[in-house]
């Protein structure tokens, strides 16, 4: 807009000249006023987004927690689909090939291409040092089978199958992550234990969620003697360390428990911890919310504080939450792999992470059958990409900034 | 402020008895108790059971009272000091008592190196939000975070023989274990202590990183950091004054969060490194359900906790005025 005393210069280009009249224009355009602000579809697209499309935008963009969106979901498929994946039982023993080392897969014999293979594994025990070596025998040439029948299993107790993704070949073997001390095959085993070790950190999340939501949300928004009995709680089951706790409730499980009695009670002893943590973000964030101008807003319109909560301070600090809450299941994944570690936990003939792990508990293990660690790579990576899709989720959870 | 804190100390009375409380529950949970076991373990083995000392030591340790009044006696004996083990038959002050000193020390150096290392990190993490340098030390952080201690342990154990052909299991060299305090104890202990710290310290690290870094954003992009840098405050000032001291806040109160967390990780990698810490002795405590002695390891690690936790609070009520004038219900 220019100032009204600047004639000239808001005279358009073709307007008459001085003195003369100007030529009366009407527009038949229907009057809008509003169509300097109008938006371009895009424009429209986003401004009218809700809060979680937006989140679900920014999301995208951030391309490690899309990554590990995609490893965790890719972990999960596997551990849903364990027994065809895994070229063995993981309960069946090869007596003739005990701790054996991780066979590796080639392409090329004798320079020629002959698709993946394995060479066959020469068993011999070292008189010296009893240790039984193992060499690669370089003249069987053993090919993986891809869409195969193998050995019997029973798909999550529903069915009898024998389709396998991958197979030994005929009279080879395939260990790809060598065997244990019972010649169990590895990579068989870590996908079985998947299963449990996956699962444990969300059951035990969506417990300590659901606790620590309620909980402090009630402290965190009545403040006064709720706060304080919800502080005194938190303080009490917080003040005793975790894992000492775990392990005198985990020793408290009965030995004639079953294994899947054993699981829940274990996933319900990480829960019942660890909800604590959560609770108290909750009630610091509310304590500071409850005073902003939009929740006395919502108290004078007649709100109720379930209302208020739910509707109005609990949406404003999901980021918060989500970044908790994601932190969470990794801590309780670690919290199981301890337990078991120390024998504490889940037992065999139940394989989980921690459980296998345990077979690795001196150092012996490390200086002669370091395949036996690999257990900790699968920890390792459902850990990491948990945290990163948390940091994004995090960083996406306030679209409005 | 006296009164805050006269009010915060009086608190911790009423907590630590609901701890006892806990604990006790905790390791009377387990089925059976520590003579059942003992008289099971001897039917095994074909001895013969001498019933009449089982009475007598079941009447000792106050077994055959009710539920109530066995807590009672647990708690009064834990004050007087005059709690005994079942299994070693000793005052349990006598097998707790060095112990837990020990674990002070580690958790002490532990949060320390955890300040050190996250402080820094999670400034630099935040301030240069996406760069290179955010990612590569938050990663680092989570590979810290996602490693089971105890295996670090393990390993870190192992690489330390095979290149330094040095023993680091213990907590102090040989000659020093039951020995009086001394000099050469002290700087022994200290040679001995930077694996277990920096293997407890790794997991808690990430996560102080982490919420520094978060908290320091989120104060970053609110209004009176855009004032203050309009206003001309020079960047390093405008940082250091005003969004930094508002982070500190859940920086301090999280030596709450941490501190359980350093001493569950010294628990469990005490049992690798075979530390003279309280780790292995609970859990043959918890295992042959001495639950006198289980029981005082539990409590003392507590204690140790609120302890710590009564620090933090008084730390943050000073950084704090909200805090301290908080739970004034207005609603």
């Amino acid at each position: 807009m220019t100032a009204p005393n600047d004639k000239s210069a808001a005279m358009p280009a073709g307007a008459p000249g001085e003195g003369q009249a100007p030529k009366h224009f009407v527009s038949t355009a229907p009057f809008d006023p509003y169509s300097v602000e109008a938006l371009t579809p895009e424009q429209e697209r986003y401004y009218l987004a809700g809060q979680w499309k937006l989140m679900w935008w920014k999301l995208r963009r951030h391309r490690i927690a899309v990554i590990s969106l995609w490893v965790l979901a890719i972990l999960y498929l596997m551990a849903f689909l364990a027994e065809p994946i895994s070229p063995y039982n993981p309960n069946s023993r090869h007596a003739d090939h005990i701790y054996a080392p991780p066979q590796q897969v080639r392409f090329f014999h004798e320079g020629s291409f002959v698709g993946p293979f394995v060479y066959g594994l020469k068993y011999e025990l070292n008189k010296d040092t009893l240790k039984r070596e193992y060499t690669s025998d370089t003249t069987q040439v053993h090919r993986i089978r891809f869409f195969c029948t193998g050995e019997d299993y029973s798909f999550w107790g529903l069915f009898t199958a024998d389709f396998h993704l991958i197979c030994p070949a005929h009279g080879g073997t395939l260990f790809l992550l060598g065997t244990d001390r019972m010649g169990r095959d590895m990579f068989s085993r870590l996908l079985a234990g998947s299963r449990i070790s996956l699962t444990i950190g969300f059951v035990g999340v969506a417990i300590s969620f659901l606790l620590g939501i309620i909980i402090g949300g009630l402290a965190g928004y009545y403040g006064g003697w709720v706060d304080w009995s919800v502080q005194r709680t938190t303080e009490v089951i917080r003040s005793i360390p975790h894992l000492p706790l775990w392990m005198a409730l985990a020793a408290a499980l009965p030995v004639t428990w079953s294994p899947l009695l054993i699981y829940f009670g274990i996933t319900i002893i990480l829960g019942m911890i660890e909800w604590t943590g959560l609770a108290r973000s909750v009630r610091s964030k509310l304590l500071s919310l409850r005073e902003e101008d939009f929740a006395t807003a919502a108290q004078l319109m007649g709100a109720s504080p379930p209302r208020i909560i739910g509707r109005h301070l609990l949406p404003s600090f999901a980021s918060h939450l989500i970044a908790s809450a994601t932190l969470a299941i990794p801590n309780m994944i670690l919290g199981e792999t301890a337990l078991s570690f120390l024998g504490l936990g889940l037992r065999p003939p139940v394989t989980s992470w921690g459980v296998l792990l345990s077979e690795a508990q001196n150092i012996n293990v490390v200086a002669l059958y370091p395949w036996l660690l690999l257990p900790v790579l699968p920890v390792l990576i459902t850990v990491l990409a948990f945290n990163f899709l948390g940091d994004g989720l995090r960083d996406a959870a306030d679209p409005y900034k | 402020m006296l009164r805050y804190i006269a009010n915060r100390i009086l608190v911790m009375i009423p907590t630590l008895l609901a701890i006892s409380f806990v604990i006790f529950v905790v390791v009377k949970l387990p089925p059976g108790d520590f003579l059942s076991t003992r008289l099971e373990e001897l039917r095994a083995a074909g001895e013969p059971s001498d019933l009449q000392e089982i009475e007598r030591l079941r009447k000792e340790f106050r077994l055959d009272l009710p539920f109530f009044e066995q807590y009672f006696w647990f708690v009064w004996d834990l004050i007087r000091d005059e709690l005994r083990s079942m299994e070693y038959d000793r005052p349990v002050s006598e097998i707790v008592g060095d112990r837990l000193w020990l674990s002070v020390i580690v958790s002490f150096a532990t949060v320390i190196f955890t300040y050190i290392v996250a402080f820094p990190i999670g400034v630099y993490a935040a301030t240069h939000q996406y760069s290179w340098g955010d990612h590569g030390l938050t990663f680092l952080g989570f590979l810290g975070l996602a490693t089971p201690n105890f295996l670090l342990a393990l390993v870190l154990v192992y690489f330390a023989n095979v290149w330094f052909g040095t023993e680091i299991g213990g907590l102090m060299d040989e000659q020093y274990v039951g020995k009086p305090w001394t000099w050469g104890k002290f700087v022994s202990i200290l040679e001995h202590l930077w694996i277990p710290v920096i293997v407890i310290g790794t997991s808690g690290t990430a996560g102080m990183i982490r919420r520094l870094r978060a908290n320091l954003l989120d104060e970053l992009q609110k209004q009176y950091v855009v004032t203050g840098r309009a206003k001309g405050l020079p960047p390093f000032r405008l940082l250091m004054k005003y969004p930094l001291r508002m982070s500190l806040n859940p920086f301090i109160s999280d030596i709450g969060e941490l501190l359980p967390h350093i001493i569950s990780g010294a628990v469990i990698v005490s049992v690798v490194l075979n530390l003279p810490t309280t780790g292995k002795m609970l859990y043959e405590a918890l295992i042959s359900l001495d639950m006198n002695l289980a029981g005082s390891f539990l409590m003392g690690l507590s204690v140790l906790t609120v302890l710590g936790m009564l620090i933090s609070d008084l730390a943050l009520a000073w950084l704090d005025p909200r805090i301290r004038l908080e739970g004034k219900a207005t609603k």
